[in-house]
């Protein structure tokens, strides 16, 4: 038995037929081949899979599919600047700057949650942001650069807000 | 020509793009028309005999394609996994090797032990088909700890191995050790454990195979940092599978610290099972299934004494380990608490005298493999731990014994007692910067201050050496290495002059795309971005050894900068013949050939075209084309080496431990690319850090079920549990490898877990504590301050 969810994905509209009991990083995965949305644990613990869910961070391995019906997901597919184009979030610039990621397994879910960090706070100190970042797990970097990134970047969406 | 980077700089990564964007292309992430799923039966029990396993109601469950087990394993007589490495006792007994079947055959010896493979249409269908799988087991008592395992009585694993000592290993002149503790005015004793760990790359393990009946070659994508190694091994000494015949590829792989460095059981399973099913199989581990099969690491077991004279100097250090094996050998299992760790036991320092005896031991647990560091960290752990117990004992000040007895820098070469020379390293320079960088100078104002508010602050200082670029072959084979440790590149100069390079390493979160290209860029004088760098593929690049021991740029770098150097000597023969002048006379400078003393010049892409399109070309006596090959074989290990610094602050009312201040001054000769060598440092600390404070995989003695058994039960470091922490370089070059390099990918985990115990049994010192094993948890220092029956709050 299916059901069918139409919900708005990184800007497009979306109609699909799911099991009830598909978890999204699944339906994401393997049926709308993103693949960006990564799987690192079985107990909700590292935010590999972290994606906005109506504009809020949500970890999509927790998440079932028909919960999809009518909101808005964003992944870190549709993260970047011009669709299609190399161009780079403001937050991805700054992890490119900064150095923080290694083998970038962890990398989208650190971004989609540093995105809502920044969102939701415009000026993060770096309490704020090892706080923020405590529900996504990155075994290369040791966090250092990744914390300079997220407030590099978090300067960087203000800025432009500003523009 | 365009933007040549070269050694020293820190460029963007060539690598980053597409994992910002989430294009990186990861196993889990490939699919293969008429996909299959595959999915592992795992022994509930840490020890029990295989009486029979009922296949029928799996076999009819919907989608199911095939059910195999160790039965079938045994029918195609295939062989058992490999062990990489074969030590002896030191009468030349060699270790006892029981066989390591890919799917168990009669008897399971860990929890996680693989019982059976089921192959289904979809992931769910093999999950639910594999419920219904009936195994017969007749449950035995499980022993996991290694005293518990040699003792009279204990459950044995195997019946060829008694008292489950797989080997009996020792290294240095025991005599002469005695004779000089004898001698001693004081004697410092430790007994200690360094506890079991579990690697956590956030990538978990995945493999898909493919057979393709029309060319009868089979393809295996796996998350590996070996892909040739596995091939070897799997195709020459596990499934008979021609070398031609097969393709490995390791493509973008998340996180390996030595976790994705074996050949594991699976790879070899699932390639097997997809000639059986004739479609491709695709397996993804789940954490969990992780944590009971990702091979552990450390899990030692120590007793240590230091003789010292009545001055502090060290006279003599004597080592014995209980290392734990787990239920099998793996790839490397039984070198690392041996070849690799007694040899570092000398560490920085002057101690004349050295002996180590090492019992190799079986128990119920998932097999110990090489972790990040592998043998280094537990030797330097030992060694820094017994240093601060002997400062304390004889009441002289710890960074003081340390400087008395460390080699000085000019004594290097330096022999030690136990094998090894270090070609070069400064750690009396590297303990003078660390202790600045972390302005020891004002700690006792620091300390006040966070007694004021009621805590107790510790200092804690750990000095090391490693052997890092494993290799040399010979050396290794000596030590009982079954394959070679070199590495290869080829640089492959396309008609245009823009390059490819071939080479054997792994990139798994290292930056070698980027680092190596720098190399190109600076040896041929060509722009960064026209460098691409191919890895991890067997049916494109030549051959290779991988990536481990930090050796990528050490051995692998090595390699890629003498096909570099042969590409020049080819360019300047053909630059020599179109400008007319004799080779001799040819320079090659910033990209361009030119004739000495004259403006006469060719750029790059100049020789690069002409050797493509050889109208005018000396074909007699050179073959167009411009692509070189070299494989290198180092001389001798490198000794990155370095002074590690923590400072702790213990809230005595809840034993919690906050680590507030941290610094590290390595030693890792030439530095190609600072900004990635500053994150492999920030990695490597944050990862030793967590053995220290967080990190513990505890198995139940009796049942041998693995009580951490998920991310919720064994704590990873997060991001709040670090502080800014200071790193900074303090080389010396190697002598012997072609730029000076060393390696650092290991450094940070080597250094770490002792300065960080160091320091907390430092901030706990005025209550009598003398040693606190790892990990130190809240609950764990807690305990400590109850039964230090001392007032706990600070005065
Ligand atoms: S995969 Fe969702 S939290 Fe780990
Ligand atoms: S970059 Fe590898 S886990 Fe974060």
């Amino acid at each position: 038995m299916t059901v069918q969810i139409s919900f708005t994905l990184n800007g497009r509209p979306t109609t699909i037929d799911v099991e009830p009991a598909t978890l999204v990083t699944e339906l994401l995965r393997e049926t709308l081949s993103l693949t960006g949305t990564h799987i690192g644990c079985d107990t909700s613990q590292c935010g590999a899979c972290v994606v906005h869910l109506n504009g809020l961070p949500v970890k999509s391995c927790t998440l079932l599919a028909p919960a999809l019906d009518g909101a808005t997901l964003l992944t870190i597919e549709g993260l970047q600047g011009a669709p299609g184009s190399n161009q780079l979030h403001p937050m991805q610039e700054a992890f490119r700057e900064h150095h923080g990621l290694q083998c970038g397994f962890c990398t989208p879910g650190m971004l989609m949650t540093a995105v809502a960090l920044a969102t939701e706070k415009p000026v993060l100190t770096e309490a704020d942001v090892r706080h923020g970042l405590e529900g996504n797990i990155c075994r290369c970097t040791g966090y250092q650069n990744i914390v300079v990134s997220v407030m590099a970047g978090a300067a960087a969406m203000n800025a432009a807000k500003g523009e | 020509m365009g933007n040549v980077i070269g050694i020293g700089a820190s460029p963007k990564r060539k690598e980053d793009q597409r994992f910002l964007t989430g294009r990186g292309n990861y196993v889990s992430d490939i699919k293969r028309p008429g996909m299959t799923a595959g999915v592992f039966v795992r022994s509930p029990h840490g020890h029990a005999v295989l009486r029979g396993i009922d296949k029928s109601a799996a076999l009819a469950a919907p989608g199911v394609i095939a059910v195999l087990t160790g039965d079938d394993v045994k029918a195609d007589k295939l062989g058992s996994l490999p062990c990489g490495w074969g030590i002896s006792d030191a009468k030349g007994v060699p270790m006892k090797e029981p066989p390591f079947p890919m799917l168990a055959q009669d008897k399971v010896r860990f929890v996680g032990d693989m019982v059976a493979f089921v192959v289904a249409e979809t992931p769910a269908q093999a999950n639910a088909a594999a419920e219904l799988l009936t195994v017969d087991y007749e449950v035995l008592p499980s022993v996991v700890g290694v005293l518990e395992a040699v003792r009279p009585g204990a459950p044995q694993l195997f019946d060829d191995v008694p008292n489950n000592i797989c080997c009996d290993w020792e290294l240095g002149d025991k005599a002469v050790v005695e004779t000089a503790f004898r001698k001693a005015a004081h004697v410092a004793k430790l007994s200690l454990v360094n506890n079991r760990l579990i690697g956590n790359p956030m990538e978990p393990r995945a493999a898909i195979a493919e057979y393709e009946p029309g060319t009868d070659r089979f393809t295996l994508w796996t998350t590996s940092q070996f892909p040739h190694v596995v091939r070897f091994l799997m195709g020459a000494l596990v499934l008979n599978i021609p070398q031609h015949k097969l393709r490995v590829v390791a493509p973008d792989v998340g996180g390996g610290f030595g976790v994705k460095q074996f050949h594991y059981g699976e790879e070899a399973v699932i390639t097997w099972a997809a000639k059986r099913v004739m479609r491709p199989i695709k397996w993804v581990a789940s954490r969990s299934e992780g944590y009971v099969s990702d091979r552990h690491g450390r899990d030692h077991v120590t007793e240590a004494e230091l003789a010292l004279d009545e001055t502090g100097k060290f006279l003599a250090f004597r080592v014995n380990t209980l290392a734990n094996m787990g239920g099998y050998l793996s790839t490397f299992g039984p070198n690392i608490p041996t070849n690799l760790y007694g040899p570092l036991l000398g560490g920085v320092y002057t101690t004349p005298a050295i002996y180590c005896n090492v019992k190799v031991v079986f128990t119920n647990t998932v097999p110990v493999d090489a972790y990040r560091g592998a043998g280094r960290p537990e030797a330097t752990f030992v060694l820094e731990r017994i240093v601060d117990v002997a400062a304390s004992e004889m009441g002289i000040d710890r960074v003081e014994i340390r400087r008395r007895n460390m080699i000085p820098k000019e004594a290097y070469p330096y022999q030690t007692p136990v094998l090894v020379q270090y070609d070069s390293g400064d750690p009396v320079g590297c303990l003078d910067g660390a202790l600045v960088a972390a302005d020891v100078k004002d700690f006792g104002i620091r300390k006040a201050e966070s007694a004021r508010r009621g805590k107790f602050r510790g200092l804690g200082y750990s000095t090391y050496v490693e052997a890092c670029g494993l290799a040399p072959s010979r050396f290794a084979g000596r030590l009982g290495a079954r394959g070679g440790l070199y590495e290869s590149a080829t640089v492959r100069v396309h008609p245009t002059g823009q390059v490819t390079v071939m080479i054997g390493t792994h990139n798994h979160g290292q930056g070698h795309e980027t680092t190596f290209a720098q190399i190109v860029s600076e040896k041929l004088g060509v722009s960064f971005e026209n460098v691409d760098i191919v890895f991890g593929d067997t049916d494109r690049v030549q051959f290779g050894m991988g990536t481990y021991g930090s050796r990528s740029l050490v051995v692998g770098g090595a390699a890629l900068s003498k096909a570099t150097d042969k590409v020049v000597a080819k360019g300047k023969k053909i630059a020599a013949h179109l400008l007319e002048a004799a080779e001799v006379d040819i320079q090659f400078e910033a990209g361009q050939f030119s004739v000495a003393g004259t403006d006469r010049m060719k750029t790059f892409e100049e020789i690069a075209g002409a050797a493509y399109v050889p109208h005018n070309y000396p074909l007699e006596v050179l073959e167009p084309g411009l692509e070189e090959q070299a494989y290198y074989d180092p001389v001798n290990f490198t000794y990155p080496g370095g002074c590690h610094i923590a400072e702790v602050e213990v809230d005595p009312e809840t034993g919690t431990v906050t680590l507030v201040n941290y610094t590290a001054v390595d030693d890792v000769g030439t530095v190609i690319n600072p900004m990635i060598v500053e994150g492999q440092l920030h990695g490597g600390i944050v990862q030793g850090v967590g053995q220290a404070l967080f990190e513990n995989a505890v198995y139940d003695e009796g049942s041998g079920q693995l009580l951490s058994g998920s991310l919720m039960d064994y704590c990873m470091p997060r991001a709040d549990h670090m502080p800014m922490m200071k790193v900074a370089t303090h080389s010396t070059l190697c002598t012997h490898t072609p730029m000076g390099v060393k390696g650092c990918g290991e450094v940070g985990t080597i250094g770490s877990p002792a300065a960080v115990i160091n320091a907390v049994v430092d901030a706990l010192s005025h209550l009598g504590v003398t040693h606190v094993d790892m990990p130190a948890t809240p609950n764990r220092i807690w305990r400590l301050l109850q039964n230090a029956s001392l007032p706990v709050a600070a005065e």
